[in-house]
């Protein structure tokens, strides 16, 4: 205990130590890891954690996740990790399995807010149906970090045919959107220093494991799924233009997004389009199972808002176009980088 | 907002513009170029209307010389520079802001001058300068924020002078007389500061339609109808179709501030030259206050980037098409102009919304 004495924590922040893989180190995945995210896999903490998988095929992702503020309003960075794996897992067509969790911390963070984090881990976990099961901690300086940043990697079993592909999406497929679009990066935004705009917009972030499992087992034939993150649903449509080379054709008013949201992006002369989501996916299906796959979405609780949102059409070959609300027509571009508030 | 009510007003304006000659109009606003775009309305327009982008977006017609003064003061040592977000990416002679925080610069994104105030305050040890650009919009935050500092006296605060006044460009376009325009659509935002009252003399002086108009799809539109309805029936007049938030005389007390702590002063636009009483300088009791004076700064010449025409777009005197760097070598990825740099500019708003990814001719 000499570590714990020499290098006082009281302050309740981490400090150096708690990343030197000795008695800190220790204490630290002891007290405040294992008996939250504890399992049969991870508490052993063996250096691999062994995994039965079925015979067949397994899904694989890696993801690193920063946010500034750590916290804020609807999730944290904990619960974006746990769930941004989940649904990249999920729209391949795959079942969550496990996860891996490693975290960078910087000297400094408050202990009560790594607590709060690993809390979120482990409820983001249950509720997708996940284990963490394995992972790793170091500790980097004050000012070469962000507070904390996760990196995970995730194991998910195909559970049939891999048959979601952008090749085969086919002109007269509709897409559908599992509820209102831009919360995540708006909700972010609002809790960022600096950016004061007064709203009760709370992030998406959620798995959407439950949600595409529905929706697969409807029976409607599903071409193609991807969660719509970086980039927003802009992103996501001209994925499914670009790889199919055939043209999309967004409805605006068709959209879901509340009026909150909406008045927000004007705001700060944000395009909702480009505004980041953590909980929804796009969804293309062929046309003739449209109330199929929506009846499937709106059942669940995660798509009570789901909604047709455009349609593929062989107007031109690679190109996303947006019916706006008020019925004139306009491009949709994939973003640059990141969008910023506009100065007036 | 409805679609059926959106295309009422769109058959409105067909009817009003009729088979007659082109009716050229202005939108002076940045913010107004890119929500025509985005909502759709440039692709309700009939071919005999023509909207010309105007001189209204705050980073595309700060001048060079601003832009690398600003670089210089961030190389200095201990120096902090808040600036809004676009401002970073505006390329100098020798690169802009974003290269010099690659060098180590200390340059820090704000969203609003206040926050600056802030963090000189919890910074003494640095000198913060604010970067005081934008239009009456934004000039009233940098002069409030300027009260602030003088209020809890620090002295580790300053501001970069770049803020500009609408009315004096718009006129000196039209006395340049180089720009067929009919009439303008004046922006929202600033109405709301400077009152709709400040644009009889270009109705008065010029002869030239006025209406100001809110940023919604119906509220442009309904501004378009007012303005071919004028230029046809050949009796310019002021309107206002945003008097939900635009009031006669603006907002009195914003603008006490702002000419509580800043003067008009002849101010350089970019490839427009000096424009006289068309910036606005700090007054002698706040002169303090200037990063001119206490660094010891002087702003240089103004001048365009090898190929780029950004100072005849935001005169409206070229569109972005016409530009042979226009999606070609300049793209919002690597902007070579600040047209393509801001979000408010023309050149990123046809090239976002127009699609042009080439020179070619955007569907607009």
């Amino acid at each position: 205990m000499s570590a714990a004495s020499s290098t006082p924590t009281a302050d309740g922040r981490i400090v150096l130590a708690h990343g030197g893989g000795g008695e800190l180190t220790r204490r630290l995945v002891a007290e405040r890891f294992l008996p939250k995210l504890g399992n049969a896999l991870l508490s052993p903490l063996t250096d691999s954690a062994i995994i039965d998988v079925p015979a067949g095929r397994a899904a694989m992702t890696t993801d690193a996740y920063v946010v500034q503020p750590l916290e804020f309003p609807g999730g944290d960075i904990g619960r974006l990790a746990v769930c941004g794996t989940v649904n990249d897992l999920a729209v391949m067509g795959a079942r969550p399995v496990a996860l891996s969790l490693a975290m960078i911390l910087e000297e400094g963070l408050e202990l009560a807010v790594l607590d709060r984090v690993v809390d979120s881990i482990a409820a983001a976990a249950a509720e997708a149906g996940v284990v963490v099961a394995t992972g790793d901690t170091k500790v980097v300086e004050h000012r070469r970090g962000d507070g904390l940043m996760i990196t995970t990697a995730g194991i998910g079993e195909m559970t049939g045919e891999i048959r979601q592909a952008p090749d085969r999406i086919r002109p007269g497929d509709v897409l559908l959107i599992n509820g209102p679009i831009a919360e995540h990066g708006l909700a972010v935004m609002s809790a960022r220093e600096g950016l004061h705009f007064d709203t009760d917009l709370r992030s998406d972030v959620a798995p959407l494991n439950g949600l595409i499992a529905a929706l697969l087992g409807c029976g409607a034939d599903v071409r193609f799924m991807r969660d719509a993150t970086r980039g927003g649903l802009a992103a996501v449509a001209a994925d499914v233009a670009e790889a199919s080379s055939l043209s999309v054709e967004l409805d605006e008013a068709a959209i879901p997004m509340t009026r909150t949201a909406r008045h927000a992006s004007e705001l700060l002369g944000l395009d909702p389009l480009l505004v980041a989501n953590e909980g929804k996916v796009v969804v293309v299906v062929s046309g003739a199972d449209t109330s199929r796959a929506l009846a499937a979405m709106k059942a669940h609780p995660l798509g009570r808002h789901a909604a047709v949102i455009g349609r593929v059409t062989q107007a031109r070959p690679a190109v996303v176009e947006l019916l706006t609300r008020a019925g004139g027509r306009r491009l949709v571009q994939r973003p640059y980088g990141e969008e910023l508030p506009r100065i007036c | 907002m409805s679609r059926l009510e959106a295309g009422r007003l769109a058959e409105q304006l067909r009817a009003a513009c009729g088979d007659g000659p082109c009716v050229r109009l202005m939108e002076v606003c940045g913010t107004h170029t890119v929500a025509l775009f985005r909502s759709g309305v440039r692709s309700l327009l009939p071919e005999n209307l023509r909207l010309v982008s105007g001189p209204g977006c705050p980073v595309c017609v700060t001048s060079q010389g601003y832009i690398d003064a600003a670089c210089e003061l961030a190389m200095r040592s201990g120096v902090t520079i808040c600036t809004y977000g676009d401002m970073v990416r505006v390329p100098g002679r020798h690169g802009g802001l974003e290269q010099r925080r690659a060098e180590g610069a200390d340059v820090l994104v704000v969203y609003s001058a206040r926050d600056a105030v802030r963090h000189a305050a919890t910074h003494p040890d640095r000198q913060v300068v604010f970067l005081g650009v934008g239009f009456e919009t934004t000039a009233p935050a940098t002069a409030a924020a300027v009260l602030e500092a003088g209020a809890r006296g620090l002295e580790n605060f300053t501001v970069l002078p770049g803020h500009k006044l609408v009315i004096p460009a718009m006129q000196a376009l039209l006395a340049a007389g180089d720009v067929p325009i009919d009439g303008f659509l004046c922006p929202g935002h600033v109405s709301i500061i400077i009152g709709a009252k400040a644009y009889e003399p270009i109705v008065r002086d010029h002869g030239r339609a006025c209406v100001v108009a809110g940023f919604e799809p119906e509220q442009m539109l309904a501004g378009l109808v007012r303005l071919v309805e004028q230029v046809r029936a050949g009796r310019p007049r002021l309107e206002n179709v945003y008097a939900v938030a635009v009031r006669e005389e603006g907002n009195p007390r914003a603008l006490e501030w702002m000419y509580r702590v800043f003067e008009p002063a002849d101010a350089v636009w970019r490839a427009m030259g000096t424009i006289p009483a068309s910036g606005l300088a700090f007054r002698p009791e706040y002169a303090g206050f200037d990063a001119l004076r206490r660094f010891d700064l002087r702003i240089g010449g103004d001048y365009d980037p090898p190929g780029c025409r950004c100072g005849e777009v935001i005169q409206g005197k070229a569109e972005p098409r016409d530009c042979g760097l226009f999606g070609v070598e300049c793209t919002p990825r690597r902007p070579i102009g600040p047209c393509m740099v801001s979000s408010e500019g023309t050149c990123s708003a046809w090239y976002k919304y127009g699609g042009a990814v080439t020179a070619g001719s955007p569907a607009a």
